[in-house]
Parts: C-alpha cells; sequence; structure tokens
C-alpha cells in the first residue's frame, strides 16, 4: 500500500456493516449477494407454485380467478429463470470462477458489483409490479401480439427482463476476460477445471443470446408502450418474427440455465469417485458443442407456427443431434463413477440425482424433436414436465450439490449431512411426484396455462393433479428442512478443516473461507487437478499414494506471500448508479417523461461518479478496472 | 505496463499521412456507393453495393480499428459475432419469407 | 484490480478485450433490426415507402460519420505519441461530427413525420425508426463518451500514457460506424434500388 493513500481521497473502506456491503468489489462477498438474493426470490417463485397446484388440485376449482392465476403463472415462470436459476449460476460463477483459475477477483470488480445492483433492481421493479397494476400476465415467452396487448400488463415483462438483460450481458463480458485472462501462471485451457470450461461456454451463450431478447423486447416495448407495429397482423406485422427472436435467445437460454449445473456436477463426481473425471477433453469440447449447436436448434419451440416442412425437418434433425453430446457428457459422468470409491455424501447424492433426473428430461426432450409427437405434446402438461425435468431435475439439482459442495469453502463450516440426506430424498420424492405424473396429464390432454381444470378430461387426469399438488407440499417441507440446514449450519455448523472433500481443484488450495486477497502467493499449475497433484503421487501401478506428510498441506506460501498485493478498492457508485434503473423503469412504463429523465440523469451522474473516482492505491496508471461504462439502455451496456 | 503487445506493435501502427490516405479511399468508395443512385448500374447494382460495402467494412476494422496490427483473438470475436449473426438472421429471414403468415 | 503488474494471461490489455468481446455481441444486436427491416421493407400499410428516403443528404451524413472515424483515429494516434493537445481537438472533432450526423439524423426524423411516415403507422416505419434510432442512440453515448474523455484529460485524470482509454472509445467509436456502412447500404441504397 501506498503511503501516499492517506492523504487521498480515499473510497469507502469499510470491512464490516450495511456499507461494506453496498460497496463491496469483492468478488466472494457479491456471489454471496446472489446467493442469498435468489434465496428469496425462489421462496416467492416456489409460493407462486403453490398457488398454482392449489388452484389445480382439483376439477373447476376456483380458488384463484384467471386473471391472478395467469399473473402469478407468468411470474413463476419468469422468477425461476431470471431471477433464480440464470443469477444463481452466477452466484457460483462469482464466488468460484477467481478462485478455480489462481486469480484474486474478477478482471473488472465495479462492473461485477454493478451487475449484483442491477439484477437486484430488475428484481424488484418486476415485482413491485403486484402492487402497480398488477404482474405480466401474458406468460415468459411474452407471446405477441397478446402481449402487446394493453390487457396483458407486459410493459413490466419487457423493461424488467431488459433490465436483467444488462446485468447479464455486463456479467458475460466480465467472466469471459476473467477467464480469458487472469489464469494463475500455468492454467492452460485443458488444465481448466471443467466448472470454469463450462462458465466460459455460458457466458459467451449469455453474450450473443441477451442482444437478440433484448431486441425482441425492445419491439415488444414500443409495441406496448409508443404503438409501434412490429407486431401487429392488422397493419402486415408478423407475430412470427417475436417467436423466432424470442427462441433465438430462448433455446440458447436452456443451455445457459444447465451448463452451469453440469459444470458443477463435472466438479463433485469426480471428488467422491476419488477419481479423474472420465473423458475430460470428451466433457469440455461436448459442453462446447451444446453451446455451438445450442444456436442452431430454436425453431423447434415454433413446430406448431408457420414455418414450414423444411425448416420443420431441418431443426428436427439439429435437435436429435444435440442429444449426441448432452449423452457424451452422460456416459463420461456414468463411467467417472464406475469402479470408483463412491462415497455417498449429500453433494454427490445431489449430483447423481441431476445426472438420472436430466436424463429423463432429455428423454422426453428427444420426444419433442419428433414433429407429429410434438404436434400433440404441444402446450400440453407434458412439455411442462419436460422442462422441469431438466430445469428442476437437472439445473436445481446440480446447483443445490453445489451449495453443500462449496459451503465449507464460502463458512469454514460443514452443512449437517443428516438434515442433507433428508433433504434430497424428500426432494427426490417430491419433485417425482410433482413433476411425473404431469407426463401423463399432459399426454391425456391437460392444456398448460389454463387456469381452470376442465372436469371433462376425466377422474384418471384429476388424480395426476391431485399427485403433482401432494408433490409440492413434500417440496415446500423438503425446502424448509434445506432452510433450517443452511441457515443453523452458518451459525453453528461443525468446523470443515481446509479440505473436508479430499478435493481436486486450486479453490481447496486456501483458507476456508478464502482471505480477501484469496490467495498469498498465486499458485503455478502444473496439472489439471492441481490440488489433487499436489497431494497425491502415482506409485508404479497407478494408483494414487499420499504425498509425505508436510508436502500434502500445502496450503499455501505462507511464509513467501507475495509483495504487493492489491486489491480493488470499495466504490459505492455501482449501487448508487442502478438505483436509477427504477425511475427508469417506472417512467417507461407510465409514459411518465419526468421519472424517465430523472433515470437517465441519475445514470449520467452515476457513470460520471464512476470514473472520476479516485482510487486509494492513488496509482491510476496501471489499473486497468477504469473501464467506461456507458449507462445506456438495453445491450448497450457492456 | 501490460501493454508489452501493444509497445511491440506500435512500429507497425500506420502514420498519419497513411489513415488519411485510407480515409480518401473510404470516401471515394463511398462516392461509388452513392453513384449507383443516380447512375443506373442495371443488374450490377446490387452485387456491387454489397461488395463495396464488405470493403468498406473491412478497410475501417483493419486499419482504424487496428485489427491487421493488433490481437488475433480481437478479429475472432467480432467476425465471429458477425458470422454468427448473419447465419442466424439468415436462416430466420428464408423462413420467414417462404411461410409468411397471411398479411391483411 | 490486477494493479499487481503481473501481466494477463494472454497478454492482452482486460479493457480492450472487454470491448471486443462485446462489440462482438453487438452484431446480435443490429443484426435483429436489420432482419426486421429486410422483412418489413414492403409492407407500409399504405403510407410512404422507402422512396421517402433523401439519398443525397443521407450520402452526406454518411460521410462527416465516415470522416470522423479518421479524426478519431488520428486522436488515438496523437494520444499514443504522448501528445494530449492534438488528442483533445481531435476528439472534439469527432464529437462535432458525431453531433453533425445526429443533427441530421434529427432533420430527417422530423422530415419524415412532416411527409406522413411516423412510427405507428407500419411495420415499414416502426423498423426503420428504431433501427437508426438506436443506431443514432449508440452515436449519442458514443459523443458522451468523448466529451468525458476530453474532460478527464483537462482534468489529468486521463494521462499522456493511458492511450488505451482512447483506443477503447475509439474502437466503439469505429464500430458504430461500421454499423452505418452496413445500415447506409442495406436500409438506404439497396432498397432504393431493388423496390423501386
Amino acid at each position: 500500500m501506498s503511503t501516499s493513500s492517506e492523504t487521498k481521497p480515499l473510497r469507502p473502506a469499510q470491512e464490516t456493516g450495511l456499507l461494506s456491503w453496498l460497496g463491496t468489489t469483492d468478488h466472494k462477498r457479491i456471489g454471496v449477494m446472489y446467493f442469498f438474493t435468489t434465496l428469496v426470490f425462489f421462496a416467492l417463485g416456489g409460493a407462486e407454485s403453490g398457488l398454482l397446484r392449489a388452484q389445480l388440485a382439483q376439477a373447476e376449482q376456483n380458488l384463484l380467478t384467471e386473471e391472478i392465476y395467469n399473473q402469478v403463472f407468468t411470474m413463476h415462470g419468469i422468477t425461476m429463470v431470471f431471477l433464480v436459476i440464470m443469477p444463481l449460476s452466477a452466484a457460483f460463477f462469482n464466488y468460484l470462477i477467481p478462485l478455480m483459475i489462481g486469480a484474486r477477483d474478477v478482471a473488472f470488480p465495479r462492473l461485477n458489483a454493478f451487475s449484483y445492483w442491477v439484477y437486484l433492481f430488475g428484481g424488484i421493479f418486476l415485482y413491485s409490479s403486484f402492487l402497480l397494476g398488477g404482474a405480466p400476465n401474458g406468460s415468459w415467452v411474452g407471446y405477441a401480439p397478446l402481449a402487446s396487448d394493453s390487457v396483458s400488463n407486459m410493459g413490466f415483462y419487457a423493461i424488467g427482463l431488459q433490465i436483467l438483460g444488462i446485468s447479464s450481458l455486463a456479467a458475460a463480458v466480465n467472466f469471459i476476460v476473467t477467464i480469458l485472462n487472469m489464469r494463475a501462471p500455468g492454467m492452460t485451457f485443458m488444465r481448466m477445471p471443467v466448472f470454469v470450461w463450462m462458465a466460459l461456454v455460458t457466458n459467451f451463450l449469455l453474450l450473443f443470446a441477451i442482444p437478440v431478447i433484448a431486441v425482441a423486447l425492445f419491439m415488444l416495448q414500443f409495441d406496448t408502450l409508443f404503438g409501434a407495429q412490429f407486431f401487429q397482423p392488422g397493419s402486415g406485422g408478423d407475430p412470427i418474427l417475436y417467436q423466432h427472436l424470442f427462441w433465438l435467445f430462448g433455446h440458447p437460454e436452456v443451455y445457459i440455465m444447465i451448463l452451469p449445473a453440469m459444470g458443477i456436477v463435472s466438479e463433485i463426481l469426480p471428488v467422491a469417485s476419488k477419481k479423474p473425471l472420465f473423458g475430460y477433453a470428451a466433457v469440455v469440447f461436448a459442453g462446447a458443442a451444446i453451446g455451438f449447436i445450442g444456436f442452431g436448434v430454436w425453431a423447434h419451440h415454433m413446430f406448431t407456427s408457420a414455418i414450414g416442412p423444411v425448416a420443420r425437418s431441418a431443426f428436427a434433425l439439429s435437435t436429435m443431434f444435440i442429444a449426441v453430446p448432452t449423452g457424451i457428457k452422460i456416459f463420461n459422468w456414468v463411467f467417472t463413477m464406475w469402479g470408483g470409491k463412491l462415497k455417498f455424501t449429500t453433494p454427490m447424492l445431489f449430483s447423481i440425482g441431476f445426472v438420472s433426473m436430466f436424463t429423463i428430461g432429455g428423454l422426453s426432450g428427444v420426444t419433442h424433436a419428433i414433429v407429429p409427437h410434438n404436434a400433440q405434446q404441444h402446450d400440453t402438461y407434458y412439455v411442462v414436465a419436460h422442462f422441469h425435468y431438466v430445469l428442476f431435475g437437472g439445473a436445481l439439482f446440480g446447483l443445490i450439490a453445489g451449495i453443500y459442495f462449496w459451503f465449507p469453502k464460502v463458512t469454514g463450516k460443514m452443512m449437517s449431512e443428516k438434515l442433507g440426506k433428508l433433504h434430497f430424498w424428500t426432494w427426490l420424492l417430491g419433485f417425482n411426484l410433482t413433476f411425473g405424473p404431469m407426463h401423463m396429464s399432459g399426454l391425456l390432454g391437460q392444456p398448460r396455462r389454463t387456469a381452470v381444470l376442465p372436469g371433462e378430461l376425466g377422474s384418471t387426469v384429476e388424480l395426476y393433479n391431485l399427485l403433482s399438488t401432494a408433490g409440492v407440499v413434500v417440496l415446500t417441507g423438503s425446502a424448509l428442512v434445506f432452510l433450517y440446514n443452511l441457515l443453523h449450519s452458518i451459525k453453528r455448523g461443525e468446523e470443515s478443516g481446509l479440505d473436508p472433500w479430499d478435493a481436486r481443484t486450486l479453490e481447496w488450495l486456501t483458507a476456508s473461507p478464502p482471505k480477501h486477497h484469496n490467495f498469498d502467493k498465486i499458485p503455478t499449475v502444473t496439472h489439471r487437478d492441481e490440488f489433487w497433484h499436489r497431494k497425491y503421487a502415482e506409485d508404479e501401478s497407478g494408483m494414487p499414494i499420499s504425498v509425505p506428510a508436510g508436502a500434502s498441506e500445502d496450503h499455501d506460501g505462507e511464509d513467501d506471500p507475495d509483495e504487493h498485493i492489491h486489491m480493488p478498492d470499495n466504490s459505492l457508485w455501482p449501487f448508487i448508479m442502478c438505483i436509477a434503473f427504477l425511475p427508469f423503469g417506472y417512467g417507461l412504463v407510465f409514459l411518465n417523461p419526468w421519472l424517465f429523465g430523472l433515470g437517465v440523469l441519475w445514470m449520467v451522474v452515476g457513470y460520471f461518479g464512476w470514473i472520476v473516482e479516485p482510487l486509494a492505491e492513488g496509482d491510476d496508471d496501471d489499473v486497468p478496472d477504469d473501464v467506461h461504462d456507458r449507462p445506456t439502455v438495453g445491450a448497450t451496456t457492456h | 505496463m501490460e501493454d508489452t503487445e501493444a509497445d511491440a506493435s506500435q512500429g507497425h501502427h500506420p502514420t498519419p499521412r497513411e489513415y488519411v490516405n485510407i480515409a480518401i479511399m473510404l470516401a471515394i468508395l463511398t462516392a461509388l456507393e452513392v453513384s449507383t443512385y443516380f447512375v443506373d448500374f442495371g443488374r450490377i447494382a446490387i452485387p456491387l453495393l454489397i461488395i463495396l460495402m464488405t470493403i468498406k467494412f473491412i478497410m475501417v476494422a483493419s486499419f482504424f480499428m487496428h485489427l491487421k496490427f493488433d490481437s488475433k483473438l480481437f478479429g475472432r470475436m467480432l467476425y465471429g459475432g458477425l458470422i454468427l449473426a448473419l447465419g442466424l438472421y439468415a436462416v430466420t429471414l428464408i423462413i420467414l419469407f417462404f411461410e409468411r403468415a397471411p398479411s391483411a | 484490480m490486477a494493479a499487481d503488474v503481473q501481466a494477463t494471461t494472454l497478454g492482452l490489455d482486460h479493457r480492450k478485450l472487454a470491448m471486443w468481446t462485446f462489440l462482438g455481441s453487438e452484431f446480435l444486436f443490429f443484426g435483429a433490426f436489420v432482419s426486421a427491416y429486410l422483412l418489413y421493407i414492403t409492407t407500409t400499410a399504405g403510407g410512404p415507402g422507402v422512396e421517402i428516403f433523401d439519398i443525397p443528404f443521407t450520402s452526406i451524413s454518411s460521410f462527416v460519420l465516415l470522416m470522423s472515424s479518421l479524426t478519431m483515429v488520428l486522436a488515438h494516434n496523437a494520444h499514443a505519441h504522448g501528445d494530449l493537445r492534438r488528442m483533445r481537438l481531435w476528439i472534439l472533432a469527432t464529437a462535432g461530427q458525431g453531433a453533425v450526423f445526429l443533427g441530421g439524423q434529427v432533420y430527417e426524423f422530423t422530415t419524415f413525420y412532416n411527409e406522413g411516415l411516423n412510427m405507428t403507422q407500419s411495420p415499414f416505419a416502426s423498423s426503420f425508426f428504431v433501427l437508426t434510432g438506436f443506431h443514432g442512440l449508440h452515436v449519442f453515448v458514443g459523443i458522451l463518451m468523448l466529451l468525458s474523455l476530453y474532460a478527464l484529460s483537462l482534468t489529468g485524470k486521463v494521462k499522456a500514457n493511458q492511450d488505451v482509454k482512447t483506443e477503447m472509445i475509439g474502437l466503439y467509436w469505429h464500430f458504430v460506424d461500421i454499423i452505418w456502412v452496413v445500415i447506409f447500404t442495406v436500409v438506404y441504397l439497396i432498397p432504393e434500388i431493388a423496390v423501386l
């Protein structure tokens, strides 16, 4: 630290208290904030699903009005996709990427804080719609022209998602630069942990998919609020254009949600099996291939729209093709476990749950690729069952596995294994009870997005719906067990020690919880699974043997820390600037030029505050975090 | 500082005079483009315009944005995004043109 | 961060890498608007179509924007040689040309409006105004950045050895320019020939 910093105007430097959180630029703290915010939204989204299932518990029930039902299912979808699964993945990206690649923070710490605050205020903005004339009710896909009709209240949708998109795009640029440019010495691409690989692919998907949805939402917003004619058939506009733009984003979005969970599972399975990941290169390339092909299958969501037989055939083929890299991954996970010394810890159970439930969801996905089959299933509960198996049984199981696995890293304590196992088994039961029967009720003709379960579908369908509702009750209890376990373990969990799982990757090389600067000395990487290789050598037959005591405790370089560790300064500007999104958004939704102007002005002021902010280090020249963020709408902020 | 790469390539950067020459060429190409509006080029007008546009695009990217002298990765980012966009939107437009919803 | 002078993995500046990453994604953004425009090019709902364009006028404003790329690159060149005074001059020239371009766009929109083309009239009108409007917004943001660069170089926050800052804003500016190169041809010139 330079001594001149005492005389210069410092940036906020609190280490505890509210201001330390509002102004933090520490990737670990931002990751933790992401995590707790997603818990809140998960509770909200879960409560909404409870309402939906209560309504559908019996045929011809009217607990909710149609209007409320539409708002609730729309917000349930938006919440789970944009406010839970994506930001929960972002929580893992934030916390783990720098630790796993041996860096001290992300490339643009203030931009990182910006991403979080935009996400938080975007979520608040969306949820405030309940109090301001009703939530969006045109489903999470927001098809025009229904969505551009004023009855469907989709102004909040168009602008709220736009705000969340800014958050994701800024984060994507940040993580891509971090992964490409901040790896520890020796950390070549093929030595990166699979989770980092999947994070890289995911963020490239975000980078290229977010601008497309930004355009779709801008068009929708202009149609809804300013009377533009993009999707108005009356003047020759083509609603199918909206579907194309939405799904050009929407299908990569599916992989944006699932790839991080795949990365997490690819980290946990080898640890719990005491074996290296089977076919590392295949898993990595399959992930990249999924990302790439994921851009070429969007029209399979539109098989029942006017796209023509040639497009249907082509997209049916490409959709079946994407099952190949996914299948490669599943085989690799299974062969990782094959012959390993399996330890059925809670993260391992959730990982196995991920592999099996995701496989079911993947297989029902392949049935959608078959066009005639698709026409039968379209907009039935069969589709609901499918994507819940992929996103709940897949993404969420994987992410929960990650929570159990890295909880000791974040807190230095263990979560209770007993409660964890109770959580897993009830979760698995509740999940299958909820969504398994939907396959059947869907094939028997129960339509999605319909407020009242029609009695004419018969008693079988009613039974399936009752089972689904019972499943939600089980899931709720299970979630409470998890919540208790989490909060209790934060306070009173057993000490975990430095390496509770006998792990393989760099993040376990440092203290738990990690110091502010992560590593006293940036490690030099010589192997894939570097930490493992520091603990174990191989005997002649290739079996791992412990390195003699002392050498294995490579935790690390305390006696020889790096000399000048420059950490990013705290800054309140990202927080201050992001508040502007509220007046900005309300100004647009309610067509109030004063609020809108206030929002823009606030952003510009925030932008100047951001760029003229002094650095406590006082050494402006060499600090490359002074990225000029442009406070604009839509996809133009990086 | 970390700009060793940029410093190393500094010698290859064009001089102001070269920049002006490039701008003059861009101006001539633009004049040629605009002339298609006044003079009837017949069937070659549209291919000509597309070729001119591509040349201008590449000239600005290569020289003014220094792609020619900078890391190849930057070019891959730019042209990767461009090719992805061209591919996706070409397919979308083809589907839309051949299966347009009946218009009012 | 990374103030530790340790070299980056790829030997590239974070900020430049971030800017290029971002610019790559911008093609998807403008590409979607251009696609909508091409789809709706004849969908005028009885209102004015592409014949309303004033090609000579647009040619001039396109030319101004193209030349602003020259002054931008000269600004970076001056900064790279540590000549902040000349850099500021070229920055102002660039921002000024950007402002001329924007003024031209405002004039163009007003004229079209008076001639009966407004955004709510037809899908063609919506896609034209929103596409070129978002490009104009990009130019506006670019001008804001140029002006802040100018101001910060006066206050000493942007120093003579920090030409990466000018270079980054330059990259953005040139990108907005090449997008206009495409728009000028695809939105204005080719439809004049193909549709009329």
